[in-house]
């Protein structure tokens, strides 16, 4: 018996036998180095001249004069960026190691600004970097709000297509709700709730009945479309009381809002972008480090395990598709009461998909799917800007951009991941 | 612990899986049950494990009746499980899958350190060192047992169930498991040890109960010989052994050269192989699950095309050849999985039995199926290959295991073939039929067929093969005659090479090669050795008589 134990252990031969190094993944790489092409060429593009910027804005502590960029110059140095970030992408993955979202991010973001250096140099009009920043930022609110939505519930294993239809019922709740209260802010209570009650139905139907999570998602989308426009064609136009416009006000953060760029790009924004900042931190930590988000892990990838070790895999997921709601129909609030305006048919515009994107590049994680709306928030920015600086591009081409962007992203980017195990997979006993 | 179950009965509609199943673990003690396939076994464990509900009877826990509404009552009455399909988080690290329902808490996160010291402290009271930071999904199976048997201890489990845990370890895993599990005993922790495999049983149980449809029909001690075990578990007297004459290899007929098979994600699953089998001899190909069995046979069969490489069918290259091709080429193809690639469970038995030649004569005629001839084949079918039926009429679906593997031998084997592919040929198959099936593939061979096997069960490759062929991560380690010790394939199992493997070997023998060893030297009474090639092969736990018993379950 001793002889047993003396024997060479296998484990160590099995466990290098069995795990080949799987060969190098070249696509991320690739797909880079298309992108530092397609920026070279707009680099080529870029006329003679410069690009006038002002980053400063009247309230910052000391002022930064409007300056001019050279134009071409400016355009090779960000085709030179997206370059390295091929070159650091293909080192990488010939290490066979995992590329990381922000190497992504930030040749999206180049490319981004290479289009707007083209398009602005050798013209008169002065490019606000602040204000494009912090409409970037804007813009990518309600595509955090619906990725953090589908971060939670795809994490437990419920997939979620509805958020595009819990956006909209968070954006018409908020408008109704502020508008009879009188106060945007009441509308920010009503928002969540209204994504409650779409997650419950897709609950109902994919926990209690095992319907396809995919089918619940999408017809909940159409029924939240139908019912609102049917809301808006009847009850909100007989009554305009009820949808007027409330707006959340400007919460500039003291001292903070006057650091020159940063400062008005994130701390002069409403309470609804504040409220992303905490629920996007405190998601990153708790999804990754507390014992909800262990869980929630656990039921998303193995529920079966998960249920031998006493947690109730439904009553897991029943709460956190709701949670998931409760989180896109804040986002809804966006729409409506963050910008200022009255609901609107079909206001969301598929923003829910895109968030849904920006959740798979980001990789199912927080952070990540913040990094991948801000790219898609910046597209959506530059779509208002061309249109601003009169490019001579039919503004239906420009209303493509983001959705573009987005195919671009998911199509190129996003063959690598690996979705929650039981997605989408009901939990039978 | 103690415990005691007293009468329990589970039942699924009409069938009764488990009928007043009485049985007594005391505390310290390793408690085997033994059963076949279907038997009720691990219907009983669900039960004691809270995932099922009896219909009747009670569990008794030190002297105290207990009602278990889920698996977290039993672990709070200190039970725990290791399941043969094991309960990690492939994704998540040791410790996190350890802490998982249970975790230390610190400053409203989950304290990792406590976590990781938990699963330290644990793994070294039971003799080895686990790395709480490793992924789940990196470990090799044997590793991935303990972190099991770890998550269990840490929930203060005085009883362990293990549910037939030595069917993904080689037979060096096996022996740390077997180590493992007496260590446990000796500090008081109670097993209960759920197997179909005789030989562990009389490595390590203490007592060991005999499950047979659902009952308690027997109790035996470990120094039964596994005859009477067999004789216990299956319901008739049985004899072990194998009876085979030598293998006359004839022309070439399968070649496989240099042969390449890469996966979704671009690993080589199968890695540059190259052997030949010829007409008239049996090579058993070995490994543990996953090793590129599957993909081997799946490359042979052409349903997966291999970056390089090339296969030869009596001496001509069918690389080209689609599956229909290969077919009428003379391969005859048993899969692994029969109920999704064998059968179609919701077809008769006369339709499952000419699936793969209802395109032309003598099955169809002018485009429509001949069903008068449908009919005379199935009965000649069923009655050659002794498949136990009430009807030619039957959905394959409801026969039991042994007797749908029957069906798909019987369509296999009733074209002209030179060469049969067969993969797990009796898993989950009942042993009077494993015998029969056994018999017929010999039958191939002596009729002129060049046979492959795969199995992952060593008495099967040990039973069959002239020839024995080990795959370990995708490579041919090495090919042995037949008849080999258990002990050198085990080791060649782990990718050592022949030569390495037969030296130690022959320095450490694992508890069941010692046990064989012993039997050989005491000659044991009325089990007669049969040896082939110079070397003893009498361990193959095949059921030689063939008197069937009714194997309809359900």
């Amino acid at each position: 018996m001793t002889a047993t134990l003396d024997a060479p252990t296998p484990a160590a031969a099995t466990a290098a036998a069995a795990l080949p190094a799987p060969p190098p993944a070249y696509r991320t790489p690739i797909v880079l180095a298309v992108l530092a092409v397609v920026t070279a060429v707009m680099a080529l593009a870029t006329p003679a001249g410069a690009t006038n910027v002002r980053i400063s804005t009247n309230t910052d502590l000391f002022q930064i004069p409007v300056f001019a960029v050279p134009g071409r110059a400016t355009a090779w140095l960000l085709t030179v960026l997206v370059l390295a970030a091929a070159a650091y992408a293909f080192v990488l993955a010939r290490g066979r190691r995992r590329i990381p979202v922000w190497v992504i991010v930030v040749a999206g973001v180049c490319a981004l600004l290479a289009l707007l250096v083209l398009i602005s140099a050798g013209k008169t009009q002065v490019v606000p970097v602040t204000g494009l920043l912090a409409g970037t930022l804007f813009l990518a609110t309600p595509l955090v709000f619906g990725a953090l939505s589908g971060v939670v519930c795809e994490r437990v294993g419920i997939v979620n297509i509805a958020i595009e239809g819990q956006l909209l019922a968070g954006a018409f709740a908020a408008a109704v709700v502020a508008s009879m209260a009188g106060s945007a802010y009441v509308g920010l209570i009503a928002a969540p709730l209204a994504g409650v009650a779409v997650g419950a139905l897709l609950a109902f139907f994919s926990i209690r009945y095992q319907v396809n999570q995919i089918i619940v998602g999408v017809v909940l989308n159409v029924l939240v479309v139908g019912l609102t426009s049917f809301l808006f064609s009847t009850v909100l136009r007989e009554n305009p009381q009820l949808n007027s416009r409330t707006a959340l006000p400007t919460l500039p953060i003291p001292l903070l809002s006057e650091i020159p760029l940063v400062g008005p790009v994130l701390f002069r924004q409403n309470l609804l972008v504040y409220l992303m900042y905490a629920i996007v931190i405190a998601l990153q930590i708790l999804i990754f480090r507390s014992r909800w988000g262990l869980r929630l892990r656990a039921v998303g990838e193995h529920p079966k395990a998960a249920d031998t070790v006493g947690i109730d895999v439904n009553r897991t997921r029943w709460r956190n598709t709701l949670l998931g709601g409760a989180v896109a129909g804040l986002g809804g609030a966006f729409f409506t009461v963050a910008s200022g305006l009255a609901f609107g048919k079909e206001m969301t515009a598929g923003r829910g998909f895109i968030a849904l994107a920006a959740m798979i590049l980001g990789r199912w994680s927080p952070t990540g799917a913040v990094a991948a709306a801000v790219v898609f928030g910046l597209s959506d920015q530059l779509r208002i800007l061309m249109a601003t600086l009169a490019v001579p591009v039919p503004s239906q081409f420009l209303l493509m951009l983001p959705y573009v962007v987005t195919i671009l992203a998911v199509a190129g980017f996003a063959g690598k991941v690996r979705a929650p195990a039981a997605e989408g997979i009901p939990y039978v006993k | 612990m103690r415990l005691e179950l007293r009468g329990i009965t589970k039942r699924f509609g009409a069938f009764t899986a488990n009928d007043a199943i009485d049985l007594v673990v005391e505390p310290g003690q390793i408690h085997a049950i033994l059963g076949e396939n279907g038997a009720g076994k691990s219907t009983l464990m669900n039960v004691l494990y809270g995932l099922y509900t009896p219909e009747e009877g009670e569990i008794v826990v030190d002297g105290v009746p207990r009602t278990f509404a889920g698996p977290g009552d039993a672990m709070a009455a200190g039970i725990g499980m290791v399941h043969q399909h094991f309960m990690l988080v492939p994704v998540f690290t040791v410790a996190e899958n350890v802490v998982l329902g249970q975790e230390p808490m610190a400053r409203g996160l989950i304290d990792a350190g406590s976590a990781a010291t938990v699963v330290r402290e644990t793994a070294e009271s039971l003799g080895f060192h686990i790395d709480p930071n490793a992924l789940v999904g990196d470990l090799p199976v044997g590793v991935q047992q303990r972190v099991e048997i770890v998550k269990a201890l840490s929930r203060k489990a005085e009883l362990l169930i293990l549910d037939e845990p030595t069917a993904v370890l080689t037979p060096q895993e096996t022996d740390e498991l077997i180590e493992i599990m007496r260590t446990l005993a000796a500090s008081g922790t109670s097993i209960l040890f759920i197997t179909h495999k005789l030989r562990e049983i009389r490595a390590v149980a203490d007592t060991i109960t005999i499950i047979r449809h659902g009952r308690v029909v027997g109790t035996a001690e470990p120094t039964t010989p596994e005859t009477e075990l067999a004789s216990l578990m299956v319901g008739r007297s049985v004899s072990l052994g194998v009876d085979r004459a030598p293998a006359q290899p004839g022309e070439p007929g399968l070649a496989v050269r240099g042969l390449v098979v890469r996966d979704a994600h671009g690993v080589p699953v199968v890695d540059d192989v190259s052997f030949d089998v010829a007409r008239g001899e049996i090579v058993a190909v070995a490994g543990v699950q996953g090793n590129g069995q599957t993909e081997l046979v799946e490359a042979i069969l052409g349903v997966t095309t291999p970056e390089h490489g090339s296969i030869e069918l009596a001496g001509r290259p069918i690389d080209g050849l689609g599956v229909r091709d290969r077919l009428d080429a003379g391969l005859a193809f048993i899969p692994e999985d029969r109920s999704t690639d064998g059968v179609v469970g919701e077809f008769s038995i006369v339709e499952n039995l000419v699936l793969d030649r209802v395109g032309a004569a003598p099955v169809s005629r002018g485009g429509a199926l001949d069903v008068a001839y449908l009919r005379r084949n199935a009965a000649e079918r069923v009655a050659e290959f002794d498949v136990r039926t009430t009807s030619i009429d039957r959905e394959v679906g409801t026969l039991s295991g042994g007797n749908q593997q029957k069906v798909v031998l019987a369509r296999e084997l009733s074209r002209d073939l030179s060469v049969l592919v067969a993969s797990q040929p009796t898993r989950g198959v009942d042993v009077g039929s494993i015998e029969f099936l056994h018999r017929r593939i010999v039958a191939e061979r002596d009729k002129g067929a060049a046979v492959l096997i795969v199995s992952t069960e060593l008495d099967e490759v040990l039973a069959l093969g002239d020839r024995i062929a080990v795959m370990c991560g995708g490579r041919l380690v090495g090919i042995v005659p037949g008849g080999v010790s258990r002990d050198v394939l085990g080791l060649m199992m782990t990718g050592m090479p022949p030569e390495e493997a037969a030296r130690q070997a022959a320095e450490h023998h694992t508890l069941l090669g010692e046990a064989d060893l012993a039997a050989e030297l005491q000659a044991p009474d009325g089990e007669p050795a049969v040896v082939q090639d110079g070397a003893v092969v009498q361990d193959a736990a095949v059921v030689q008589d063939a008197s069937h018993e009714s194997e309809e379950q359900r």
